[in-house]
């Protein structure tokens, strides 16, 4: 489907809602009145500060030194390549399979098992402009308390997958 | 809020100081990104106030509040782990619930999981890595991320 396609849809299920919604709350019906006003609440409180999240993430992106990491990932081994690829991971944006491709690229660079899926974690739990808009929505105590569980989480199952797949012989294939 | 308002203008009067055309591109980038972003959320915004409407609050109580215990863990590691949103409608989403009286845990389950695990995601998972790896790694994931919540509905 084209872009502008699906922005349409998208538009026509939104007035219809609102239609729906107006109509449905001016006739006194419980369910519009209180949707209504639910989605009032939600949205008043989240127009405040949701462009300003997005300026911070626009701002990042210009001045994150993304090329610098790129050309040190890969090359380190153990702990040193860990960091590397948590801060590659930590740089970008995306849905999880968005990370597949890289991690064949991360392989293809001699890449330890570990800190290949030592990079999926991150990837899944520490993108910056997601914990912005975490710390955002559900506040400082419960990012950082996250993202201090998670980070041994992940380095753990890195550590159990490195272990389980290290019989079979371990690979990232290139689906293409 | 308004922490979050006065360190974005510092940053960008901060980044203005620095570099003229980049904090211009920055700023126009992140607007974009919200504009291409905000029909989605009213969506998600107007589905979840729909949903709260039709649903009695002792229903979503039941299922994701307070008193839930393991129900809530459970219902919310199953939701996240088969649900396919991206952070900037999943964050919102879980401040409505939170707001709406679901339990931290259970909502922090469902952040967990969504972040890590990918049931809908593993035949793409399983092209790059086989089924074996793959499957793996979303089991782990998925014991991690249900003790990570659970900790932080003992924490928090």
């Amino acid at each position: 489907m084209k872009k502008s396609q699906s922005l349409y849809i998208r538009l026509t299920i939104l007035v219809l809602a609102a239609a729906g919604a107006f109509v449905s709350s001016k006739a006194g019906f419980q369910i519009g009145t209180r949707a209504v006003s639910h989605f009032s609440s939600f949205f008043l409180e989240m127009i405040a500060f949701l462009p300003v999240l997005f300026i911070l993430i626009g701002l990042l992106d210009v001045w994150v030194p993304r090329e610098k990491v790129e050309r040190h990932v890969g090359k380190e081994s153990g702990i040193k390549g860990s960091v590397w690829v948590i801060l590659l991971a930590m740089l970008q944006a995306g849905p999880l399979y968005g990370a597949f491709p890289v991690s064949h690229m991360l392989w293809k660079k001699g890449c330890s098992t570990r800190n290949i899926f030592i990079y999926l974690g991150a990837f899944s739990t520490l993108k910056i402009p997601m914990l912005t808009f975490e710390t955002g929505f559900l506040g400082w105590r419960f990012t950082l308390v996250r993202t201090a569980l998670t980070l041994p989480v992940f380095i753990l199952i890195a550590f159990a997958m490195e272990h389980l797949t290290a019989k079979k012989g371990f690979s990232v294939n290139d689906p293409r | 809020m308004i922490v979050l308002w006065i360190s974005t203008a510092a940053a960008v009067l901060l980044s203005f100081l620095f570099d003229r055309r980049k904090t211009w591109k920055g700023v126009h980038t992140g607007l974009r990104m919200f504009l291409r972003i905000l029909p989605d959320f009213l969506i998600v915004l107007a589905a979840a106030a729909l949903f709260l409407s039709l649903v009695p609050d002792r229903t979503l109580s039941h299922w994701i509040g307070r008193d839930s215990g393991l129900r809530g863990f459970a219902a919310a590691a199953l939701a996240g782990s088969i649900a396919l949103v991206p952070g900037f409608i999943a964050f919102p989403l879980a401040a409505v619930l939170l707001k709406s009286g679901a339990s931290l845990g259970s909502v922090a389950v469902f952040i967990t999981t969504l972040m890590m695990v990918g049931i809908f995601t593993l035949p793409i998972e399983k092209r790059y890595f086989g089924w074996r790896t793959s499957i793996l790694r979303n089991a782990l994931s998925f014991l991690g991320a249900l003790m990570v919540g659970f900790c932080m509905g003992l924490i928090l």
